[in-house]
């Protein structure tokens, strides 16, 4: 491990994955043979710091999605192990079901579809507090006034059904929904990605000054390179269920090390810019099913050499200029 | 879209624009008359112990088979002579009692089987539905047989035999349902919120599920009141002397020729109240069944009506645009409310020319694109005033025979999901061919060379075994570029572009782009493209149109108005968006909503969210004016005028 691992795992970490493992299908069938099986997420390996907003980026079908649920415990990992300030989710879980839910909290990616279309939003925003919290009624209802003050909604909001709200509010919601019980750690999926721009904006303010006001920490899921770089300290860039870039947003969306991240953000359109990068249509993502032996991204990768193609890189192969900064590559854009 | 523009309208319009549950039933004619006879004969049947009736049990074989109207017994006597009227209500009153309280039964066991099912998954559902499997297998009425030989006959026991019967059909529909809810988002929200299973099985799942009870429940009480009376028919429900009308038909059936009116009494009691109830059942499905619901009831005409004022139709505004929309107005009528979606929009499109529209959901941008074809559903859509031509042919004005040869011939379009726009049980090959043949007069031959040259044209490696390939074996950038070879399959002059990048990754976005770039310029087509994102729109459009409310706020060349934006509401929205190598900024967020398109208020829409706004602003109809070379502003105090700044 190099000098970038071990800062990281200091003392202010609240979160760390360890080769964690997440396999879909793969189970015995009936008549001999095995389902064919898919690896959402490989030997992933994460730091997540107290205070800290880490992002993770990647397409559709990267297995960052899978990483939150395993985050939150909505789903367990195949192997590997996932602590939380010292404790193992799993023992976690043994102990008490709720446990977990009292620490991490989750945001989903459509607002209007993670509220029950047949609840209140009184209904909704009391099920955590009644679930996860000591707090009787009157202690409740003040709560219920809190986090709706804290999420800018009106207190007459609490009647309504969610149809009755527009996607922005909703996510507010959400937001107030996933706070109630006073998490430490909230897994923001795609947060603002089904939401208009003007009130994408809305939503990212509020989740920065909820942050600062409750010393929150975020794991921020997105597609949007730009959102990321907006909202986060630390980005992780994730293609084909491993981490393929890892580091400080800052030295990391200055100067990518990993080819794919280059071409994440060539690729990405922003006002005012003419000439995309664009690669051959036949670059295309690796069969999940039948997962070449190397690298990944080797085939969409104009820097690939035969170490490529039939090694798999670790994935602080690659160490930044920057501590704490690593790519899983061979041949990184920019050498230590 | 137009369902996101209409559902967001209608949620601020409140309850009053959408007719009830009751009075939508009311609408329903057939459901009607079979609520009535329903709830005449119930009333009859539950006064039955009041009605001045002869006891239904007493036999006098002097008076036996009776002819109907004698006197004194309306409906005639049947072969011991009883009162065939006071048995028709009583035995009534049997089946009905055993009918519902059946369905019932076999309502609460079926569902709760069906929501463990589904809930669960895994060993749960494998065991629950096979032994559900098992029930199915046998023919119902052999089971009941069963049942009856085994506890004895009678009432209560053929009941029970009904319900388990029944069961299945419970357990089957409501276990589907459930396995479909228990993915959605709000589920894990509740397990997130510290619920436990049967919370939220009976807590969440279950108010989303009973409709779907209800629903099966409608449309299965008539069948089980069929199958009462068969088993009674047989002799092994109600025992006489009892009454029902099962037995009934069974006693007559032995004097058929003799005394038809016996057996056809209570037969027609039977298909009386299973239609009543039949109908009334499928009145109630439509109406809560949320597929049905939404409108493909309605059906909606292949063409938008148009329904404007034949002396006001403007001319076109030049003679160089191949397309050329004026005024466009579009709304929609939903229960008494007009939501004016699109309220007068020009545009004007050149050969080879990209047009860009932006603006954010239920700003009108999907409609306009979809007026200019007629595809906006009618009902609940319409175009009220304007007009649209096409190389100067007025589209609203012309045969329904032309607008379907233009249609994916001069106007193609392309969506923003490719998976939902390509038929899923066909070949992209199939689906491409037709297009071709659909408007070309082609051999087999020279159209499958056509559509290896279209694929290869949207740049798609091995064209020619790709054809053979099913949409869902294809990825999503793959599936928008044979979408865009179909569009492109008959030269279209205009490509309406519909958020086609939307749905995809951004490195595959940025393929699409370039293609699509690359395809204009080699094709000379012109392009109508409409997104939400300025990034999209600084890559590909030449000129831009921003919507705000159902209308342009502001137009101009890209460059002018991303560097120079006059509308104050195109400022904003400009700098909502993050970019990349910025990440210090701050976004600037709007604050507040669109107004709601039925109730537009006076002056600029924006005007309540504008921090520029005036007095002058809330009144009269703000125009659309000149502000420099190809540029327009819907604002009477637009900001960044000074070019110095």
């Amino acid at each position: 491990m190099n000098d970038g691992r071990k800062k990281t795992s200091g003392e202010d970490t609240l979160l760390t994955i360890s080769g964690v493992e997440r396999i879909f299908g793969g189970e015995r069938r009936l008549f001999g043979g095995r389902a064919p099986a898919v690896h959402a997420v490989q030997s992933l390996s994460l730091n997540v710091r107290k205070g800290e907003t880490l992002g993770v980026v990647g397409e559709s079908g990267c297995g960052k999605s899978t990483l939150a649920r395993l985050v939150v415990g909505l789903d367990d990992p195949t192997s590997g192990k996932i602590v939380f300030d010292g404790e193992n989710l799993a023992d976690l879980a043994r102990k008490d079901g709720n446990a977990l839910a009292r620490k991490v909290q989750y945001v989903f990616q459509d607002p209007v579809a993670s509220l029950n279309p047949r609840k209140t939003i009184r209904t909704i925003l009391e099920a955590p507090l009644k679930h996860l919290t000591d707090l009787d009624k009157d202690g409740r209802e003040k709560r219920l006034t809190e986090l709706l003050q804290a999420v800018n909604l009106a207190p007459e909001f609490l009647e309504r059904y969610p149809h009755e709200f527009s996607g922005g509010q909703a996510q507010r919601i959400g937001i107030a929904r996933a706070l109630a019980a006073g998490p430490e750690l909230i897994v923001l999926d795609e947060p603002v990605s089904a939401l208009d721009v003007s009130v994408q904006a809305q939503v990212l303010n509020l989740l920065d000054d909820l942050k600062k006001t409750f010393g929150l920490t975020y794991i921020f899921i997105s597609h949007d390179l730009s959102v990321v770089e907006s909202v986060c300290d630390r980005v992780a860039v994730m293609y084909f269920g491993r981490i393929a870039e890892l580091g400080p947003a800052q030295s990391l969306f200055e100067a990518p090390m990993h080819p794919y991240t280059d071409l994440l953000m060539r690729s990405a359109p922003a006002p005012g810019r003419h000439e995309l990068m664009a690669e051959d249509a036949s670059a295309e993502l690796p069969d999940p099913y039948n997962p070449p032996a190397g690298c990944a991204f080797a085939a969409r990768c104009n820097r690939k050499t035969r170490t490529c193609l039939d090694n798999l890189p670790a994935s602080d192969q690659a160490p930044g200029p920057d501590s704490g900064h690593i790519a899983a590559c061979y041949h990184p854009l920019i050498e230590a | 879209m137009t369902n996101a523009a209409i559902s967001g309208k209608g949620r601020q319009a409140g309850k009053s624009a959408r007719p009830g549950t009751l009075s939508l039933l009311l609408n329903n004619t057939l459901a009607t008359a079979g609520l009535i006879i329903l709830i005449a004969v119930c009333l009859l049947a539950l006064a039955a112990p009041v009605l001045p009736l002869l006891n239904p049990d007493v036999t006098a074989p002097a008076n036996r088979l009776l002819p109907i109207f004698s006197a004194g017994h309306l409906l005639g006597t049947d072969h011991l002579g009883r009162d065939l009227l006071s048995r028709l209500i009583w035995g009534t009153r049997v089946s009905l009692a055993v009918g519902v309280s059946a369905t019932i039964i076999a309502a609460v066991f079926g569902s709760v089987l069906g929501l463990v099912a589904g809930y669960a998954g895994g060993r749960t559902d494998t065991v629950i539905m096979r032994g559900i499997d098992m029930v199915m297998a046998f023919p119902y009425i052999l089971l009941a047989l069963a049942i009856v030989a085994v506890l004895g006959p009678g009432l209560l026991n053929a009941l029970y035999a009904i319900a388990l019967v029944n069961i299945p059909f419970f357990a089957r529909n409501i276990r589907g349902i459930t396995l479909g809810l228990s993915r959605r988002e709000f589920v894990d929200a509740a397990r997130l919120s510290g619920k436990s299973p049967a919370q939220i099985l009976f807590v969440e799942i279950l108010p989303n599920v009973l409709p779907v009870i209800v629903i099966t429940m409608s449309t299965t009480v008539g069948w089980m009141i069929l199958e009462t009376a068969g088993l009674s028919f047989l002799g092994l429900g109600a025992q006489p002397p009892q009454a029902d009308l099962g037995s009934m038909l069974g006693e007559g059936r032995k004097i058929l020729f003799t005394a038809p009116h016996v057996s056809i009494v209570p037969g027609v009691m039977i298909f009386v109240l299973v239609m009543a109830i039949n109908l009334l059942g499928d009145g109630v499905r439509d109406i809560l069944d949320p597929r049905l619901r939404a409108g493909s009831l309605t059906r909606p005409v292949a063409r938008t009506a148009v329904l404007r004022n034949p002396a006001d139709v403007p001319a076109p505004s030049g003679d160089e645009n191949i397309l050329d929309v004026r005024r466009l107005r579009t709304e929609f009528q939903i229960g008494g409310t007009v939501y004016h979606a699109v309220g007068g929009v020009d545009l004007a499109l050149r050969q080879g020319e990209c047009l860009g529209i932006v603006g954010e959901s239920g700003s009108g941008k999907s409609v306009t694109a979809m007026s200019i074809m007629g595809l906006v559903p009618t009902p609940p859509g319409r175009i009220a005033g304007g007009a649209a031509y096409l190389e100067g042919e007025d589209l609203f004005a012309a045969s329904d025979r032309r607008i379907r040869d233009l249609r994916g011939g001069s106007v193609a379009y392309v969506f923003q999901d490719p998976l939902s726009t390509l038929h899923p049980l066909f070949t992209v090959g199939n689906q491409l061919e037709e297009a071709i043949r659909t408007h070309q007069p082609l051999s087999r031959a020279q159209t499958r060379q056509k559509a290896i040259e279209l694929l290869s044209l949207v740049r798609i490696p091995n064209p020619k075994e790709r054809l053979t390939a099913y949409p869902h074996e294809l990825s999503g950038g793959m599936r928008q570029r044979i979408c865009i070879a179909m569009a492109l399959a008959n030269d279209a002059r205009v490509l309406i572009a519909d958020e086609p990048t939307t749905a995809l990754d951004v490195t595959v976005q940025s393929q699409i782009l370039t293609l699509m770039n690359g395809l204009r310029r080699e094709r000379n087509a012109a392009i109508l493209f409409i997104t939400h994102d300025f990034g999209v729109v600084s890559a590909i459009c030449d000129r831009i149109a921003v919507m705000y409310a159902g209308r342009i706020v502001e137009t101009g060349k890209t460059d002018d108005i991303l560097a120079n934006p006059q509308h104050p509401y195109t400022a904003k929205l400009i700098e909502c968006v993050p970019v990349l190598g910025e990440p210090e900024r701050r976004l600037d967020a709007i604050e507040g909503r669109p107004p709601v398109v039925n109730d537009l208020p006076d002056g600029c829409a924006f005007a309540d969210r504008c921090p520029h706004a005036q007095s002058l602003c809330r009144t009269g109809d703000i125009e659309l004016v000149a502000a420099g070379a190809n540029r327009s502003v819907r604002c009477l105090f637009p900001v960044n005028t000074d070019p110095s700044t």
